[in-house]
C-alpha cells in the first residue's frame, strides 16, 4: 500500500513536471518564454509579425528592452491602440514584465514586428528570436511559422 | 349577479391598465434607445454614412478592373479599410473576416466584400492581389491613386494618416470599423475591431436577410 502510494506520487509528479516543460519554450532566469510563433509573410516588402508569451516567476519586475532576428533588419517590439473609431500602429517602448505576472504578445495588439526582411517567412519553416531583458539579460526562442492567416498557435 | 358584474368590471379595468402601461413602457422605451430620445454617438466617424447611391469615387481592384460604387448596389455589402502592410491588425482583421464569411457558408456568395487600401502608394493592384489570395476568396481588395482613395475614403466618413517608423517606414493609423450596407446601399450598422464573431454573424445575417 505504501509503495502504491509512492509509485503514485512518483508517476504525478513525472506527468506534472513533464507537461510543464513541454509548454516551456525557454527559461532564462525567473523568465518563461512560452508559445512562440510568427505568421508567415508575404514576399520580403512587407514587415512581419510574431507573438509570444512571458512570464516572470520572479520576485523582482523585469523590462523587455529590444527584440531581433537575423530574418529582419530591424525588429521591434509594436503595439495597436484605438481611439474614437481610429487604429493606430507604433513602437510599444519598454514592456514591463511585472512580478508574479505575465505579458501576452498577441495579434490585435503587442507584436514583435520584424522589418527590413532579408528572408521570407514561410509557413513550416521557423524563425530565431532573440528578446532583450533589463534585469534577466538575453535569450533566442525559435518561433515555428504558421500561414498568412493564422491568429494564434496552432 | 351583481356581484360577478363589479367582478368583470374589475377586472376589465385591472386589464386596461395593464395595456396602458404595458404600452407606456414599450413607449418610452423606444424614445429613449431608437426614438428622437435616443443618445446620438458623438465621436463615432461612422453614425452618418450616406446611402452608396449618393457617393462617386473611381479605384481599380485587385484584378486590375476598374470598380466604383454601383458595384456595391446589386446586394448587401461589407466595406472596410486598411492597408497591406501591417503585419498585425489588418491579417487579423482579414482573418477574422474570412471566419465571419465560413460561418455564412453558401450564404457568403449573397455579399460584396470589399477591403479598400489606405496605403496607395505602396498597395497597387498586384499587392493587394498578393495579399487577398492569402484569405476568403469573397473579399475584393480596391486602391487607386492618393487622390481616388481619399474621395472613397470620405465618401465612407473613414479617416487615414501616415505615421513615420524609426525604419524609415511607416505605419497607417485608420479607421477600423466593418461597414455594413442593405441591397439598396443604405447604412445599417458597424462591426467593430475584436467584436466577436458571435456578435458580427448574426450583424450580417440581419442584413443578408433584409435585403
Amino acid at each position: 500500500m505504501k509503495k502504491f502510494a509512492i509509485v503514485t506520487l512518483a508517476v504525478t509528479l513525472i506527468t506534472i513536471v513533464g507537461t510543464s516543460f513541454a509548454q516551456e519554450a525557454a527559461r532564462l532566469g525567473d523568465l518563461v518564454i512560452e508559445q512562440p510563433w510568427a505568421r508567415a509573410s508575404i514576399g520580403t516588402n512587407r514587415p512581419a509579425a510574431a507573438y509570444l508569451t512571458i512570464r516572470n516567476e520572479g520576485t523582482k519586475d523585469d523590462i523587455l528592452l529590444a527584440a531581433s532576428t537575423p530574418m529582419s533588419g530591424m525588429a521591434e517590439v509594436h503595439t495597436m491602440s484605438m481611439k474614437d473609431g481610429v487604429m493606430s500602429m507604433g513602437p510599444a517602448g519598454p514592456v514591463e514584465i511585472p512580478a508574479g505576472g505575465k505579458v501576452l504578445l498577441a495579434p490585435g495588439g503587442l507584436h514583435i514586428m520584424m522589418m527590413k526582411l532579408k528572408k521570407a517567412l514561410i509557413k513550416g519553416k521557423s524563425v530565431e528570436i532573440t528578446l532583450s531583458f533589463k534585469r534577466s539579460g538575453k535569450i533566442t526562442v525559435t518561433a515555428p511559422i504558421y500561414g498568412p492567416g493564422a491568429t494564434r498557435p496552432e | 349577479m351583481i356581484l360577478h358584474a363589479t367582478y368583470i368590471r374589475k377586472t376589465g379595468l385591472f386589464m386596461l391598465a395593464i395595456i396602458v402601461g404595458l404600452a407606456a413602457a414599450i413607449g418610452i422605451g423606444w424614445w429613449q434607445v431608437d426614438g428622437p430620445g435616443a443618445d446620438r454617438p458623438v465621436n463615432k466617424p461612422n453614425s452618418v454614412i450616406s446611402p452608396i447611391k449618393s457617393m462617386s469615387f473611381s479605384l481599380i481592384d485587385h484584378e486590375g478592373a476598374s470598380v466604383g460604387p454601383e458595384l456595391l448596389l446589386d446586394r448587401p455589402s461589407m466595406v472596410f479599410f486598411g492597408y497591406t502592410f501591417c503585419p498585425d491588425v489588418c491579417p487579423t482583421t482579414l482573418a477574422d473576416i474570412s471566419g465571419w464569411l465560413e460561418d455564412l457558408g453558401p450564404d457568403a456568395k449573397g455579399l460584396n466584400v470589399v477591403f479598400i487600401s489606405v496605403d496607395p502608394e505602396r498597395d497597387t493592384p498586384e499587392a493587394m492581389a498578393d495579399y487577398v489570395a492569402a484569405f476568403h476568396p469573397r473579399i475584393r481588395g480596391w486602391t487607386g491613386s492618393p487622390d481616388d482613395v481619399a474621395q472613397a475614403a470620405s465618401a465612407f466618413r473613414v479617416t487615414y494618416k501616415k505615421v513615420l517608423l524609426d525604419d524609415g517606414g511607416y505605419s497607417m493609423d485608420h479607421t477600423a470599423s466593418v461597414i455594413l450596407f442593405d441591397a439598396t446601399g443604405q447604412f445599417r450598422s458597424t462591426i467593430d475591431f475584436h467584436e466577436s464573431r458571435e456578435i458580427a454573424v448574426p450583424k450580417i445575417r440581419r442584413v443578408l436577410r433584409d435585403r
